[in-house]
């Protein structure tokens, strides 16, 4: 039974959504509406469980290690913090958590997705590595799409423009179309496994 | 001589009555000089849900003339010029407009285009030209929007998922019969037990990243079935797998696939809830703290499997920097040359939802991954025929079977 009533909520539900696909009735349109504010519903009841889990791995870190206590002070205090300006009930532009999120959180964030920068460099150098020929093709195509943004005298500029637009829209295009219809397909599949009950590893496998 | 005028006086002022009628009331100058659009009939929208009306008419003689079409709405069909508002417009040669609204408040306003479904709705067409010119007014015409039960526009989406999933049953029907069904191998999922094995000898975790997805996506849920088949192994070898997750749904899912792996491994004591933990649900924070986990454990082996964005290469590199070994799968096509570019091996597109077949070789999952092979070719030779009827016959009746509604 524990694992035949989720088989069957899945079952009925999947068919549910593939169907409303298919009717845009305004009944349907409910239907869909109402599945998706569940998913809120449950996000929500499961965010304490989350809470929960961030602060007990955050004291265990603690404990075990001495050299961990100051950023696991530093995440209580900083989840507290942001609790609390939440609650209060000026919620304006010049608020408290507008200003913690404006000055602390988007900055913090802006540090982490800048150093993609550098790690993109160390990565290309890695890929762009000249050890067969197919890795010399993707360095030569490579070195041609990076020149258009270098300012070339012409004709080089629209000759390499052509070129790169070429590039973008044939055989890159094509390859990324390729690897889409396999996803698609791929997706289509699984979920069919998943609403016939064959797929069951997300509920930790058969038995 | 004053005789012959003064008999023409009559004829004078009768001649001057009317001009000066129309001097007088300037209404009767901007009397149509355009013959107005005709035959409007006005019917339910089809495959909507009820908030649309279709109005159809035909092109005013002096279409050539105008600039636009003018659709007006009113409360009825005799209501007076001044009641009535305009809901659209269509380009000249235009014979129908949709007419579409069920936004039923436009800024806390009550919005008076609003279509009810089942009410009826009055509309009527003129056409204007570019200077300014009308046409008379089309007569008024009635409609009543009906939701529809099924869309037509996706009759080649329907019969496509029909045949696929016949397909589908066919192939794990051929399997369950005893038929041996080839797949390709897959490096990336063949080397997942030699990355188990790199790890326990190393006496180091195992890091796996489920990505940023939410446990509604398929991506997200073939991640949990590779997360499920690698737990069973660590708890055979008795090796902590970390499970850094960034939405409270999944980490009780995560907790749930790894706590029923090892029971099935038969280890359930060594299961730990706390190595499968919640992060956080913002995409840079939740790098920070698994390149955090990276730095501070030291995973000899990484799986990332799921929905990644730009996270992707933050956290590849970083787990490179530390000299893990990297299996990694996404659906995310974007993403896919930062994770070729930084880890060892890669499950690319289809190859992600491909895993638990290969992982499990059970006729009932082989026979979907046939069927992908069959609907690949399907694909392949509509393209040719497309490319042909295109090239060859210059007819483009064939995109209507691959167009689907927006």
């Amino acid at each position: 039974m524990k694992k035949q009533i989720p088989i069957l909520i899945v079952f009925v539900t999947g068919l549910i959504m593939v169907l409303q696909f298919f009717v845009p009735h305004a009944a349907s349109e409910f239907l869909f509406t109402y599945a998706n504010d569940f998913v809120i519903v449950i996000g929500i009841l499961a965010l304490p469980l989350g809470i929960f889990s961030l602060m007990r791995g955050t004291v265990i870190k603690a404990r075990k290690d001495p050299r961990e206590r100051f950023y696991a002070i530093v995440t209580i205090v900083g989840f507290l913090v942001m609790a609390i300006a939440n609650f209060r009930r000026d919620s304006g532009p010049d608020s408290l958590a507008q200003n913690l999120f404006s000055y602390v959180m988007i900055p913090c964030q802006a540090t982490i997705f800048s150093m993609l920068a550098f790690y993109i460099a160390s990565a290309a150098y890695r890929a762009f590595r000249v050890r067969t020929w197919l890795a010399t093709v993707l360095l030569v195509t490579a070195f041609i799409v990076m020149l258009r943004i270098v300012p070339l005298p012409e004709p080089f500029s629209s000759w390499n423009s052509s070129l790169v637009q070429w590039i973008l829209a044939v055989p890159n295009m094509a390859s990324k179309r390729a690897i889409i219809i396999g996803v698609g397909l791929g997706a289509i599949s699984y979920s069919m496994k998943i609403i016939l009950g064959i797929e069951r590893g997300y509920m930790g496998g058969d038995k | 001589m004053l005789q012959r005028l003064l008999s023409l006086a009559p004829l004078l002022i009768a001649l001057s009555h009317p001009i000066a009628a129309i001097a007088q009331d300037s209404t009767l100058v901007v009397a149509p000089l355009l013959s107005p659009p005709t035959g409007l009939r006005v019917g339910d929208s089809p495959d909507d849900n009820g908030h649309g009306v279709l109005a159809r008419w035909s092109v005013a003689p002096d279409d050539a003339e105008l600039l636009v079409y003018e659709i007006w709405r009113g409360p009825s069909p005799t209501a007076p010029d001044s009641v009535w508002f305009q809901v659209g417009s269509a380009p000249r040669g235009s014979e129908h407009f949709v007419y579409f609204d069920e936004d039923a408040s436009a800024q806390g306003q009550p919005n008076p285009a609003f279509v009810a479904s089942g009410e009826p709705i009055h509309l009527r067409v003129r056409g204007r030209s570019g200077d300014g010119r009308l046409t008379a007014w089309s007569g008024a015409a009635t409609g009543v929007g009906k939701g529809n039960w099924f869309h037509r526009g996706k009759t080649n989406i329907l019969v496509a998922v029909l045949l696929f999933g016949g397909a589908v049953a066919w192939f794990i029907n051929s399997a369950r019969r005893g038929k041996e069904l080839y797949i390709r191998p897959i490096p990336g999922l063949g080397a997942v037990d030699e990355a188990i094995g790199r790890a326990t000898e190393m006496g180091t975790p195992i890091l796996y990243v489920l990505g940023t997805g939410t446990a509604g996506d398929v991506a997200t849920i073939a991640g949990y079935t590779i997360l499920s088949r690698v737990a069973r192994r660590t708890a055979e070898y008795q090796t902590p797998i970390l499970v850094p997750v960034n939405d409270p749904v999944m980490l009780a899912m995560g907790q749930e696939v790894v706590k029923e792996a090892y029971t099935q491994a038969g280890r359930p004591e060594v299961y730990r809830a706390d190595n499968i933990s919640y992060v956080s649900a913002m995409q840079f924070p939740y790098v920070a703290a698994v390149n955090g986990i990276m730095r501070r454990e030291k995973p000899a082996t990484c799986f990332y499997m799921g929905i990644f964005h730009a996270e992707s290469l933050l956290l590849a590199e970083t787990g490179s920097g530390t000299g893990a070994i990297q299996i990694s799968g996404t659906d995310q096509v974007s993403q896919i040359p930062f994770f070729v570019a930084a880890t060892d091996y890669t499950l690319i597109g289809e190859e992600l939802y491909a895993a638990s077949a290969y992982l499990s070789r059970a006729p009932a999952q082989l026979g979907p991954l046939k069927a992908q092979d069959y609907a690949k070719l399907a694909i392949i030779l509509i393209i040719i025929a497309g490319i042909l009827a295109l090239t060859l016959a210059h007819w483009d009746g064939i995109l209507r079977l691959v167009r689907t509604p927006v």
